[in-house]
């Protein structure tokens, strides 16, 4: 492990620049291969959330089972935004990640002494506030059928109009930039010595006690972090939709993100995205061709955990090194 | 004015007693494996559903003993299928297989028996009101809380005077040590989880008789017993207990003031507890913490 972070820069470089390119050029490929623009922007907001939970899960040792809720406050705030306030999409994104990450950090300070399944199980349930505010509260949120009828508005960049409601390609590029700036900002984070210091509580968290780190602190920061950039996503993905559904806060949802998360490789930078790709496109095929496809997603979780626990990176890497 | 007020107290007692019944097998399970089991509701469904299917060849009372048996031994082989593969490794595994597990049972159901709810008829005893000049409870809903208690007490005679339950209580300490001692682990956590399952089963049949049968409720009832272990404290069944009736009362008195709020009173209660007093009421330092 630890000498597959010292994989030498040049394959790592050669890595990024597919990666980045296969995004930007994705309008193009994707329908070749049978998929369309809205899908592939769909598989780009819920891979920025999965890489959010993973920020906290595979970097910092944390397990939140909730993180839908912060996602879904999100949604409902750009929604709310753009359907009451004001037509702008910038400040819908504004509201939405601010409304998501301070209800985190607020609801992590309570519950930041908390660990393992313990943890999971209070960040499950204090989750579950947030759904049943939105499906109760129906004269502001819309109740069960979401929050409605709202769009996302043109950019106005100085000199040009960029139509992102109706050129769905436009768009997918309006996501991408978006996508960029927070996972460029994940990384610049994880660089740093406060990411390290995540690393090294993952890693042992007595010892770093004794080293003198406030480890709840730490936490409590990594898991706001975790929770604003979770809320980014959510706003986005009211954007995509033009909609913000209850059952997106729901713990199911939350479950979806950790899986994507593992099913990728929950110890790489780039396996939640990867997960997000193969889990949203399999969900989107089987419920295309039976409508009990819960028991298929239900298989998938089972299968994943019993033989493929390191995700699919994590097996390539073995094959890698073993090779 | 008090009238209605003591009705809903008694009434929040009865749903809490529900609640409990449900918890205390969620409880149990979590305790000793570490496992939190999403597919609790799911399993209550199942047991629901095994009911309804016996019920017009057994009856109600031959389906109320027999299907929770049933449940528990489904669970049983879940458990050694699936399950035990996962104890000792990161909780982040038994959640997702848990969690995948909610999801086959509640569309496992959805395919046997169909998406449209079911009727369970109770016996005629059992169905009719208690008393109209006071309150309007059902003779059914005292019958619920009756299985409850009886099913309560012998749980923890069990727990308490029979050796598996000793070793049981034992392994929620220190499981290293009674693994140690020579005990069969494996096979302790398999009969705890059966034993928990059979309580998920027993709370279904009761369920169904009160609410009719869906696919769906189980997950509905998940909730309220997460938060009576949260607030009774993780590790003490007596905990989970007092957990399952305060929030029934919390929900059944808020019900009569602010009826919207009275599933988010729950919550309330659970983040001033986890402010208070953050192991929960009757949790001890150092358990799962």
């Amino acid at each position: 492990m630890k000498q597959l972070l010292k994989l030498e820069p040049r394959r790592k470089v050669a890595a990024l620049a597919a990666i980045w390119a296969a995004l930007m050029a994705a309008p193009f490929w994707m329908p070749l291969l049978g998929g369309y623009t809205a899908l592939g922007t769909r598989v780009l907001v819920l891979g920025l959330a999965a890489m959010s939970v993973n920020f906290l899960l595979g970097f910092t040792g944390v397990l939140s089972f909730g993180h839908a809720a912060w996602f879904g406050i999100g949604a409902y705030g750009c929604g709310m935004i753009l359907k009451y306030i004001a037509l702008s999409t910038p400040l819908g994104i504004l509201a939405g990640t601010l409304a998501g990450g301070i209800a985190g950090a607020v609801l992590g300070a309570l519950i930041v002494r908390r660990r393992g399944v313990y943890f999971a199980m209070v960040t499950i349930a204090f989750g579950q506030v947030f759904y049943y505010i939105a499906f109760q509260w129906s004269s502001v949120t819309g109740g069960d059928d979401g929050l409605r009828p709202f769009y996302r508005q043109p950019l106005h960049l100085g000199v040009a109009t960029l139509d992102i409601l109706n050129n769905a390609v436009a768009f997918y590029y309006f996501v991408l930039v978006c996508f960029a700036l927070a996972v460029a900002a994940m990384a610049f984070i994880l660089r740093s010595p406060f990411g390290r210091t995540m690393l090294a509580i993952r890693e042992n968290e007595r010892r770093a006690r004794f080293l003198g780190i406030p480890v709840e602190l730490h936490i409590w920061i990594a898991f706001t972090l975790s929770c604003f950039f979770m809320a980014y996503a959510g706003s986005l993905y009211a954007l995509v939709n033009n909609f913000a559904d209850p059952r997106g806060l729901h713990y199911s949802q939350s479950g979806d993100f950790v899986m994507m998360a593992v099913m990728g490789g929950m110890r790489s930078f780039w396996g939640p995205l990867l997960g997000a790709v193969v889990f949203v496109v399999f969900q989107d095929y089987v419920s295309s061709i039976t409508i009990n496809w819960q028991i298929f997603i239900g298989f998938l979780f089972v299968l994943v955990v019993l033989f493929f626990p390191r995700g699919i990176l994590g097996a390539i890497r073995r094959t890698v090194v073993a090779s | 004015m008090t009238q209605l007020l003591l009705f809903n107290i008694t009434n929040g007692l009865i749903i809490g007693a529900f609640y409990v019944l449900m918890a205390i097998g969620l409880s149990l399970i979590l305790n000793l494996s570490n496992v939190i089991n999403f597919a609790h509701g799911g399993f209550l469904v199942v047991g629901g559903y095994i009911a309804y299917t016996l019920e017009p060849y057994l009856g109600f009372w031959g389906a109320l003993i027999v299907s929770p048996f049933l449940t528990a031994i489904i669970g049983l082989a879940v458990e050694k299928t699936l399950i035990s593969r996962v104890y000792g490794r990161d909780p982040l595994y038994s959640l997702l297989l848990t969690f995948g597990l909610a999801f086959i049972l509640e569309d496992g159901t959805r395919v046997i028996w169909g998406a449209n709810g079911k009727p369970f008829t109770i016996p005629a005893a059992l169905a009719q009101p208690l008393s109209n000049q006071f309150f309007f409870i059902t003779s059914y809903r005292l019958f619920m809380v009756a299985v409850v208690a009886v099913t309560i007490v012998l749980l923890f005679l069990l727990l308490r005077y029979t050796r598996a339950g000793v070793r049981i209580r034992a392994g929620t300490l220190d499981l290293e040590t009674v693994s140690a001692l020579g005990v069969n682990v494996r096979a302790l956590r398999s009969l705890n989880f059966a034993v928990g399952i059979f309580l998920a089963g027993l709370s279904g049949v009761l369920a169904a008789g009160q609410l009719g049968l869906e696919p769906t409720m189980g997950a509905g009832l998940l909730m309220p017993s997460f938060i009576a272990i949260i607030v009774g404290g993780v590790g003490s069944l007596t905990g989970t207990l007092v957990g399952g009736l305060l929030i029934g009362v919390a929900s059944g008195v808020t019900a009569v003031f602010f009826p919207a709020a009275s599933e988010a009173i729950m919550y309330v209660l659970m983040a001033v507890v986890l402010l208070v007093r953050p192991r929960g009421l009757f949790g001890e330092e150092g358990m799962l913490t």
